[in-house]
């Protein structure tokens, strides 16, 4: 029988059972939130975030020297719990030397877990700040080395991050 | 040419001009809303269109009208389709009565502004116009064949019948003060004394209250929004609605949001009427003359965009009522004290013969 003792209603004052002085006490919190400077609010096309090393977006190759680090061992693509990853390896002229003929990431698949990084013996594949990763087909989506690699200045940050904490 | 070419010539270009306003004043009220609520939730809001994003309710027709225009298989063809023009044609008749102005003359001619603003039953023909918009949107929930647009159209059926009654009542006091139903009337009354600022509000304060709080129930804005109620109803009465017919549901929604803010303004803040009139009068400004009008167009207009983003600014603070509370409220608060309302003003205008 005690259930019905102290409920939400018959703790309410008087004055809040009014409604309009509450309403109103609303509508003052509200008023002053109209005039607060709204700089939560990122004008995004304009304004960009850029993202700390640690970020963990679109994975790419490094370039180095005019060419890949990658030797083509196969460990990403052994790794990849989406599977999303193919690599072919060649011969090159140099001993003891592969290099990926074809290296495919297929980013419908990728879910940025960075376990291709993780596991890469020569840090040839890292995960970059770039996170607008739009596609119009799923054609599109399936990068070869082209895009995949990139100058290992523009990097830096990613690799530094990994010299710390990995 | 006689005089009853001239009367439907000057008919026709208010009537042009007062539509045309309306459908601005829903764009602007658009803008408006999605500002505000910006704002309010610390939000920048549209401004990507235009400058400041002023031509976004532009943007937003034209996607309405771009979308594709579906009426569901089972629904009741020819209801479904009548129902958003039925909802918009009465939004936008109430119009037709509300004077924006008083009068200008031209030539020999006593132009007033307004299409009939002198029609002497203006209160009664706006409440009647109102509670036709019911039968728009229960016909919309009804003919969707859906059970949310049913839902949807039973309560707006409900909550609109138990908050006309307060409504209605409440009006009685005015009517009582002013002695007429004529809408000029009124704002005459509340001009004629107290330096023109003998406003109703001042002598119906709980009255305004009630009015206040019904209107927003017969606008089915927050906090009475159950007939759409989006978390609970997918959207109510208009779930079923796409393209331009959801878009005239849109406008005739923001369209009763004017009429409302207009008829609180006429019948409570002194209409188009000035303060000080004898000021006005010694610089020459005398009723009849354009820059008067245009004077009172304005105090008019001010007086509705208050009211206006008064009707927002709410929406955007109190959470909706729960359908019990909203019943509550409606027949066991507001009714009872419009009657004593109306009882206690009936008896001081007798007792003291004003």
């Amino acid at each position: 029988m005690n259930n019905r003792k102290n409920t939400e209603a018959e703790r309410l004052t008087f004055w809040e059972k009014m409604y309009i002085p509450e309403i109103a006490r609303g509508l003052g919190i509200t008023l002053r939130q109209m005039f607060k400077p709204k700089d939560f609010v990122r004008q995004y096309p304009e304004q960009r975030w850029e993202p700390t090393g640690s970020f963990r977006g679109r994975p790419v190759l490094v370039e180095e020297d005019g060419g890949e680090r990658c030797v083509a061992c196969g460990l990403c693509a052994r790794v990849c719990p989406a599977l999303a990853i193919e690599v072919q390896a060649g011969e090159t002229p140099k001993d003891k030397e592969r290099y990926p003929e074809k290296f495919e990431i297929n980013m419908l698949r990728c879910i940025f877990c960075s376990y291709c990084e993780e596991v890469c013996p020569e840090e040839a594949i890292v995960m970059s700040k770039d996170y607008e990763i739009v596609y119009t087909s799923p054609q599109e989506a399936i990068l070869g080395k082209e895009e995949l690699l990139v100058p290992k200045a523009k990097l830096q940050d990613r690799l530094e991050f990994l010299r710390q904490y990995k | 040419m006689s005089d009853l070419t001239f009367t439907l010539i000057e008919f026709g270009i208010k009537a042009a001009i007062i539509i045309n306003i309306v459908l601005v004043m829903a764009s602007v009220e658009v803008y408006l809303e999605r500002k505000i609520s910006a704002w309010i939730q610390n939000r920048v809001g549209p401004n990507r269109v235009g400058p400041m994003g002023l031509l976004q309710p532009i943007a937003d027709v034209v996607k309405l009208f771009m979308k594709e225009d579906l009426v569901p298989k089972a629904a009741h063809q020819g209801f479904h389709r009548l129902a958003p023009l039925l909802t918009l044609a009465v939004a936008i008749g109430v119009y037709a009565v509300i004077p924006y102005a008083h009068y200008v003359t031209i030539g020999e001619r006593t132009v007033y502004w307004g299409i009939a603003p002198n029609i002497n039953i203006g209160v009664l023909f706006i409440l009647a116009m109102t509670s036709i918009g019911v039968y728009g949107i229960t016909l919309a929930g009804w003919a969707s064949n859906s059970k949310y647009s049913l839902l949807g159209g039973l309560r707006s059926a409900a909550q609109m019948i138990s908050y006309e009654l307060s409504m209605g009542l409440s009006l009685i006091g005015v009517v009582l003060i002013a002695g007429s139903l004529n809408l000029n009337e009124i704002i005459i009354y509340q001009r004629d004394a107290w330096f023109g600022l003998r406003w109703l509000v001042f002598l119906q304060p709980l009255g305004f209250i009630i009015f206040l709080v019904s209107s927003f129930a017969e606008t089915n804005r927050t906090p009475f929004d159950l007939p759409e109620a989006e978390p609970e109803l997918v959207g109510g009465y208009n779930t079923e609605y796409s393209g331009m017919k959801f878009g005239m549901f849109f406008l005739a929604e923001y369209a009763n949001m004017a009429t409302a803010s207009a008829f609180i303004a006429l019948l409570y803040f002194g209409g188009w009427s000035l303060p000080f009139p004898e000021f006005w009068d010694s610089l020459g400004l005398v009723e009849g003359t354009w820059t008067r009008a245009l004077l009172q167009f304005g105090s008019f207009f001010t007086k509705l965009m208050i009211f206006i983003v008064f009707f927002i600014w709410v929406r955007w603070t109190v959470p909706r009522f729960r359908y019990d509370q909203l019943m509550n409220l409606g027949w066991k608060v507001l009714l009872p004290l419009s009657i004593i309302n109306l009882f206690v003003t009936a008896a001081v205008i007798i007792f003291f013969r004003l």
